[in-house]
């Protein structure tokens, strides 16, 4: 028996590491693991909420969130390779074209 | 039984994450990433959701990281330049604004921790209804149509994908 609300809190250490790990980071390649993992954090709150209230609804709002994170890895990882293509660089640092 | 599945996997996950944070090698934070993967499904499957914990693995582990350890592999991604300054707004403003964040959380998820509730595990163990049953039942009939739609997403993601990483581009 555990309660819900340490799922919880572990979904917002997860999410505020993700955070973290998103502001931190220079690598373009770390930083969509990170949005990745704050992702995962919000699934586990979905998924503990839906067995507080006895209903699927969470669940498949959880299948649907995964559905579109696959997505959003493939075109995301194509923009990061035609990324390097274009500037041979993966630090976000050194993409600043439209930046000032 | 469930406690210590949860504190067991639960410290995982907590370990990998920081772990992800703190590595200055892209493999070593995809490697961790599927660390913290593989520990939200076991919490999953404690929280009777059987079928997104074999589907967090065999998409999330099993699929999205292996395309995030690919495109390493591809780009050839070495460690991170030690010396470049981060963004400033994201030290200053960025980091207590997460802080805040999930102490703002943990406040609020402590107060009401009596209404939440608790996560059993044996009425899982000893249920007559499977949640897949469930699930498919709703996702094939009151949500049909998303569940199409989620198919064209699929290949728009994928001609998206072949289009993006085209040598011309």
């Amino acid at each position: 028996m555990v309660p819900i609300a340490f799922y919880l809190i572990l979904a917002a250490i997860l999410f505020c590491i993700g955070i973290a790990a998103f502001l931190i980071k220079r690598s373009v390649i770390t930083i969509f693991m990170s949005i990745e993992l704050m992702l995962n954090a919000v699934n586990l709150t979905f998924v503990a909420f839906s067995h507080m209230w006895r209903a699927v609804s969470g669940q498949i709002f959880v299948f649907f969130v995964m559905v579109v994170a696959a997505a959003e890895a493939a075109v995301g990882l194509a923009i990061i390779i035609a990324l390097f293509r274009a500037r041979q660089t993966l630090n976000v640092d050194q993409v600043n074209l439209m930046k000032n | 039984m469930q406690l210590a599945l949860f504190i067991i996997f639960g410290l995982l996950a907590v370990a990998g994450a920081l772990n992800l944070l703190f590595q200055r090698h892209p493999i070593n934070s995809a490697l961790s990433l599927i660390v913290v993967m593989m520990s939200l499904a076991v919490l999953y499957w404690s929280l009777g959701a059987e079928f997104l914990a074999a589907a967090q693995v065999i998409v999330y582990s099993g699929a999205i990281m292996v395309l995030f350890v690919f495109v390493i592999m591809l780009l050839n991604a070495g460690e991170e330049e030690r010396n470049t300054k981060g963004s400033k707004v994201a030290y200053i403003a960025g980091i207590p604004g997460a802080a805040a964040v999930f102490c703002l959380l943990t406040f609020v998820f402590l107060k009401e921790k009596q209404q939440l509730g608790y996560a059993m595990l044996q009425e899982m163990m000893t249920g007559a209804v499977s949640n897949l049953t469930a699930i498919s039942h709703q996702l094939f009939t009151s949500l049909l149509l998303p569940f199409e739609v989620t198919s064209v997403l699929i290949l728009v993601a994928i001609l998206g994908a072949v289009v993006l990483a085209r040598k011309e581009l």
